[in-house]
């Protein structure tokens, strides 16, 4: 099961290493990682997905607390989360290829950022989900590289984590 | 102004700290050059995993976080294994490396390495200092989290012009952390809760472990287990905290305990876990064992809680506040039946065989422990010689017994009995090893002389890693290998030549004379006894 967790930690050099190292030494499979400033440029906000069972999603949580740079830590429920991540793709696409390509990333909200004689490169930021259907879509024409960042997520509605 | 090595040795100082161990190198030199004007004591240890050892042994005597120094690179890194062995007992340490200095880091020079990169899964906190103007921060948090929630090492690496720079001084008096808010009190619903379970429990069980004496709870556990009437195993951490003879205690559970604390765990009906994390070497199969009864568990570390056993009655917080609160709640409460049955199989103690021409291990520190003052530390080390201690070493009342229980480090007991020496003169100290262990330790011979303590050794000697050999034995077809010691020394002579006065013993007719000088001498002294090369753990 995929649980998704959001970290804020004091923003200090070696608490990345502290975190991931935690994962890596509990035996924790951690599917993406992606960390960034807060509004308050003292303390970061990690989001990690990870995979495992409740008790071990238990384990996570109160391991992270346990270290010493950890502000706060809450596993976010499936159905009280927007979750983006954010994805580049290179793709071939031949002269007689593009306006496809183009037509798949208007509808599916991507957009186009650089292109050559025979590859665009496309960003698009969304669910992990959408972002799957993205990748089988522009399978078939042939992907050279993809860079992704790894989920962040915020709750729905008015509520924050501060 | 002053120099930030000067602002280190003063943070010491206002910590209360009065002995240090330690091993100087080029890049702890300004730390060392400040210690040289001071009047904290240096104890010269000869290798470094001593210095946190020694440290180790002072802070349980103190339970107050205690000091331990090496210098970067190699210094730093023999200090590891202390660290770790403190981690995983939980034993408050702060640990100071030098570093190479600020401008040459990442650059691979000579006696360098990322220290607390390479200690960072075992320390509670480390610190890399890059500004001087932080010392006294961070020495102020590194005594609060060594010492305070669930205790720990943390370690400062220092590097070398940092220890040079001139700083304003300024000792915290306080310290905040927005981010480290141990949970102290304990939930009264909780508390009230584990009343009532224990009131109702027909078969209740204490099983105490090391955290009672991080807590310095001691006295509040034998209240309360008196007070509820509830009967008592013990963890190897937890050793010490009840008398041998207490009529409540059965001994040490788990894969080497004994008969009598093992049932106990078997057919209780209520488990009250306190301070101790459930390893797999007190308890095997904790799902199993908890389906068919109430577990309560009460720890400082919530991350204890559920980690290695399902709970029922979950309870974080000190357990020294917690066990008072549950001595005065708890209401009349009579477990008679259970008690009486439990006297049974406690007095079901196994007989002893005596092999001709050697000491039994079991038999002698039963013999050495009615003889030594009811307040004696004993340190075991690790090995056959540590369950043999574990089970037979007779604990009286003020007594304290000391081992690595989580990490098992051999080369544990010379240098932790040397810290205990340090931190309680009055109080004898005898330190427990194999013939294996000895030798990953006995340089510390010379540390002892140096400071002239009074340090007890006992060294058991059946020329084998008895207790990897009883593995191969057993689990492996007794396909011996790496195990037998051949080419060890003549110890007694080695003690001799250290000026260290030792004798052997090889029959148990002559055990007791030698227990008696040894006991009696008011200088360091080595038993080597001679045991048979078999003998059995339990």
């Amino acid at each position: 099961m995929k649980h998704t967790i959001s970290v804020l930690v004091e923003n200090h050099a070696g608490v990345l290493s502290r975190v991931s190292g935690l994962f890596s030494r509990r035996g924790f499979n951690i599917d993406s990682l992606a960390v960034g400033e807060t509004d308050d440029p003292a303390i970061s906000r990690i989001t990690i997905v990870a995979d495992g069972d409740e008790h071990t999603a238990q384990q996570i949580e109160k391991q992270l607390n346990k270290l010493v740079d950890t502000m706060k830590v809450r596993t976010l429920a499936p159905d009280e989360l927007l979750a983006r991540e954010l994805q580049l793709i290179k793709v071939n696409a031949t002269p007689s290829q593009r306006s496809e390509i183009l037509t798949i990333c208007e509808i599916m909200g991507a957009k186009i950022i650089d292109m050559t004689a025979n590859t665009l490169t496309i960003e698009i930021s969304d669910s992990t989900v959408h972002l799957k259907r993205m990748h089988d879509l522009l399978e078939g024409y042939g992907i050279k590289e993809i860079v992704r960042t790894g989920v962040i997520a915020i709750q729905k509605g008015s509520v924050t984590i501060k | 102004m002053i120099r930030a090595a000067e602002a280190m040795v003063r943070c010491l100082r206002s910590e209360g700290v009065k002995v240090v161990f330690g091993y100087p190198g080029a890049a702890i030199c300004p730390f060392y050059d400040e210690l040289y004007r001071s009047d904290i004591h240096h104890v010269l240890v000869r290798h470094e995993a001593n210095a946190g050892h020694e440290a180790s042994g002072y802070a349980r005597i103190t339970n107050k976080p205690a000091v331990c120094i090496a210098t970067s690179g190699p210094g730093a890194t023999n200090l590891l294994t202390a660290i770790a062995t403190a981690y995983a007992d939980s034993i408050p340490l702060i640990c100071i490396t030098g570093q190479v200095s600020t401008d040459q880091i990442g650059c691979d020079v000579f006696q360098e390495v990322d220290i607390t990169g390479a200690a960072q899964p075992f320390v509670k906190h480390s610190y890399l200092v890059k500004d001087a103007a932080m010392l006294p921060r961070i020495f102020k948090e590194a005594f609060y989290l060594a010492g305070t929630g669930r205790k720990g090492p943390v370690l400062i690496d220092v590097p070398v012009d940092i220890q040079n720079t001139l700083i304003d001084f300024e000792y915290p008096e306080t310290v905040s952390m927005r981010t480290y808010k141990p949970t102290v009190k304990g939930n009264p619903m909780q508390i009230k809760k584990i009343c009532e379970a224990v009131e109702n429990a027909k078969r209740p069980l204490i099983c105490a472990g090391g955290g009672i004496f991080l807590a310095g709870a001691e006295k509040e556990l034998i209240e309360f287990a008196e007070k509820a009437k509830v009967p008592a195993v013990s963890t190897m951490m937890g050793l010490s905290l009840f008398p041998t003879d207490h009529p409540l205690y059965l001994g040490m559970l788990g894969m080497h305990g004994v008969k009598s604390a093992n049932r106990a765990v078997n057919e209780c009906d209520t488990m009250i876990l306190i301070g101790a994390r459930v390893g797999d070497r007190a308890v095997k199969s904790p799902t199993f064992l908890a389906e068919n009864k109430q577990i309560i568990h009460i720890d400082i570390d919530p991350a204890e809680i559920g980690k290695n056993i399902p709970v029922d009655i979950p309870l974080v917080g000190d357990c020294k506040t917690i066990l008072s609160e549950l001595a005065e709640k708890i209401g009349e409460v009579s477990h008679d039946e259970w008690l009486s049955e439990l006297a049974e199989i406690k007095n079901d103690i196994p007989e002893n065989e005596e092999t001709e021409g050697f000491i039994n291990p079991k038999v002698f520190l039963r013999k050495l422990s009615d003889r030594m003052p009811s307040d004696t530390v004993c340190v075991a080390d690790v090995g056959q010689n540590q369950i043999w201690c574990c089970n037979n070493y007779g604990i009286k009342e003020g007594g304290r017994f000391m081992t690595s229980g989580g990490m098992g480090t051999m080369g544990y007991s010379v240098p932790c009995a040397v810290g205990a020496k340090m931190a309680a003169p009055e109080r004898e100290v005898i330190a427990v090893c194999g013939d294996g262990s000895f030798q990953m330790q006995m340089m510390e011979l010379a540390t002892i002389m140096q400071e002239k303590i009074a340090v007890k050794i006992i060294v058991m000697r059946n020329n084998y890693l008895g207790m990897v050999r009883e593995l191969q034995t057993k689990g492996y077809g007794d396909r011996q290998i790496a195990v037998s010691l051949d080419g060890s020394p003549d110890f007694v002579a080695l003690a001799r030549a250290y000026g260290i006065e030792s004798e052997r013993v090889s029959t148990m007719a002559e055990a007791e004379e030698k227990i008696e000088k040894l006991a009696s001498s008011d200088k360091s002294y080595l038993l080597e006894c001679d045991v048979y090369s078999l003998e059995s753990t339990l």
